[in-house]
């Protein structure tokens, strides 16, 4: 078995509506999938945000997608238009779900997620003038 | 009638690029859906029409439809947007204007209107069976902290649907919901009935995928982002619905980005709360039901979607004045940048106190430590320090002039804080203040909006 962090092994998405934020993590087949069914539950979820969720957390499962809905209500320092917060729509909520650790046997864990490679934007960065 | 139907999405918010009209319609499309709208967008516009009643729209339309009346002209495509925002008449009047600018004349040019509950909240508070209590919090009507400012129900796709079979070649809506803009168009081509509940739930989960643009092929997107291609070059949906409500999502051949099941189900869950029952004013969609298939090349057929009857009530949103926000924010380096940046916070929170400004509510952020995650980030380990931090002071005061107060005690903190002189401030300096608006989601029974709800056909 091995602990690891959501982000290794999902997808992420979040978005807004009135104070209440939305934020989906997805699943890349049915092993993981079953893994965060029982393991990323609306509870931990609740308990990784603490004071930035003032209201409840509920979980809604789409299968279909191999994918979790999270609903954090009061989660956005009172919605968009009267936040005070830079990230006053939550669309970083996401990247801030995925931090969560599941366990996970090693088979499934050696399904890591490859690190970003940009080697492209080096390319249309080091032909610009820059000072 | 053409099968299937061609539908584009040429704009995910008010904001976004009409040069995306170009390339949808090189592709060759029925109907450019324009989607304009979102909670903070009619914020935007309640302060735009609060200055000057003749606005209240998005004012980007006149350059969408620029780009897109040659065609409509030739018959090639047809106009469907919420551009109207709060003030759908300004909006088509701005329409006309264009088209007259353009030399084009013969168009069909709908409105729809009676979205606006604004004029009769009184009667409506007294007979809705909601009595306009807060759809999020339970909070009563009474509880509402300020007048309103606008008041809006999220009304549904027949109206468009009516329209079209007027003969318009551009409807023009306030708020209707922004997936029902592109179910109106598979309505009336399709002919679906307000009962074909599979159906209109195909339609909306359609229009759920379009309604924000790059978003489902490509943009925003958490898989392997870095490989999608020329990211730069925005890829703008489209959509090829049949009768019988299965889909494929693709985009023009000629953007960047990407079209999978993977883009597409991210966007399939974006602010859904309930996937297994997605309300919207036509029906109630089962987006758990649908089926996703990668046909290659970008194109995913969606398929299977299962919908339940709608409810008796339409959403609507009202928003209230909340008072004026004003922010800065200051750089600083190694060594001990975070502790720098919260001891300039309490100087200026003390400065502020000092000076007898009354601040109701303040967001200090430490950039580079913990501002977007909070909580969720756990600390350093012992020993690791950021090599920078930007400390982002934000607060909430009763008026303007108090909120730029604020902003004005830091500024003399340039030679007389922690080290080292307000760095990164940028030429805005502090405190350039922002009105705050608070929102008020509730249900509206819809048999007190329907009787108002009215589709106008003008020839120009």
């Amino acid at each position: 078995m091995a602990r690891i962090a959501l982000r290794e092994l999902c997808g992420y998405r979040a978005g807004d509506k009135g104070d209440i934020s939305d934020v989906a993590v997805f699943a890349y087949d049915d092993e993981t999938y079953a893994v965060i069914v029982e393991q990323v539950t609306a509870e931990r979820v609740r308990a990784l945000f603490g004071s930035m969720v003032r209201g409840d957390v509920t979980r809604y499962e789409a299968p279909n997608v191999r994918a979790l809905n999270f609903v954090l209500r009061g989660a956005l320092g009172g919605g968009g238009p009267k936040s005070l917060r830079s990230d006053n729509l939550g669309k970083t909520l996401g990247g801030a779900l995925v931090r969560l650790e599941i366990d996970v046997p090693d088979e499934i864990a050696a399904r890591r997620r490859p690190r970003p490679d940009v080697t492209w934007a080096d390319a249309i960065l080091d032909a610009l003038p820059q000072s | 009638m053409p099968d299937p139907v061609r539908l584009g999405g040429g704009q995910g918010f008010y904001g976004d690029t009409p040069r995306a009209v170009e390339g949808l319609l090189a592709e060759g499309i029925d109907y450019l859906c324009l989607e304009a709208l979102a909670e903070l967008t009619l914020a935007i516009l309640q302060k735009d029409r609060a200055r000057d009643e003749t606005l209240g729209y998005t004012r980007d339309l006149p350059r969408y439809l620029a780009a897109s009346l040659p065609a409509v002209v030739d018959g090639r495509v047809k106009v469907v947007t919420n551009a109207g925002g709060i003030n759908p008449a300004a909006a088509a009047h701005a329409a006309k204007e264009t088209a007259k600018a353009l030399g084009i004349s013969g168009l069909r040019i709908a409105t729809v209107l009676g979205d606006d509950l604004m004029t009769r909240l009184g009667p409506l508070h007294a007979d809705t069976t909601s009595r306009l209590a807060n759809l999020d919090t339970g909070e009563p009507f009474e509880a509402l902290p300020a007048a309103p400012l606008f008041a809006s129900a999220y009304i549904g796709a027949f109206p468009i649907a009516e329209a079209l079979a007027q003969g318009a070649d551009i409807v023009i809506t306030g708020r209707v919901a922004d997936a029902c803009l592109f179910l109106g168009p598979l309505i009336h081509e399709h002919g679906w009935t307000r009962d074909d509940w599979d159906r209109l739930s195909a339609g909306i989960l359609v229009g759920h995928l379009l309604e924000c643009s790059g978003q489902v092929a490509g943009g925003n997107f958490s898989g392997e982002w870095w490989t999608i291609p020329e990211p730069w070059n925005l890829p703008y949906p489209i959509a090829e619905v049949a009768a019988d409500g299965t889909a494929v999502i693709t985009k023009p051949a000629a953007s960047g980005g990407r079209v999978d099941v993977d883009t597409v189900r991210h966007q399939l869950l974006y602010e859904v709360h309930d996937p297994a029952s997605y309300f919207s004013p036509d029906v109630v969609a089962d987006f758990t039901s649908a089926q996703f298939e990668d046909l290659g090349s970008d194109r995913v057929q969606v398929s299977d979607v299962r919908g339940k009857p709608a409810t008796d009530t339409y959403k609507a949103l009202l928003a209230y004045h909340a008072g004026w926000a004003g922010e800065t924010r200051v750089a600083f380096s190694w060594p001990d940048a975070p502790e720098k940046a919260k001891a300039t916070a309490a100087i200026l929170a003390k400065r502020v106190e000092m000076a007898g400004i009354e601040v109701r509510e303040w967001c200090f952020e430490y950039w580079g430590v913990d501002a977007l995650g909070g909580p969720t980030v756990p600390p350093l380990a012992p020993g690791v320090e950021p090599p920078e931090c930007v400390l982002r002071a934000a607060w909430r005061c009763d008026d303007e002039r108090t909120s730029r107060a604020v902003g004005r005690e830091l500024v003399p903190l340039a030679l007389s804080a922690p080290p080292a002189g307000l760095t990164g401030m940028g030429r805005g300096m502090a405190g350039a203040s922002t009105e705050l608006l608070g929102l008020w989601p509730t249900l509206i029974d819809k048999t007190l909006v329907d009787p108002g709800v009215t589709v106008t056909v003008e020839e120009i």
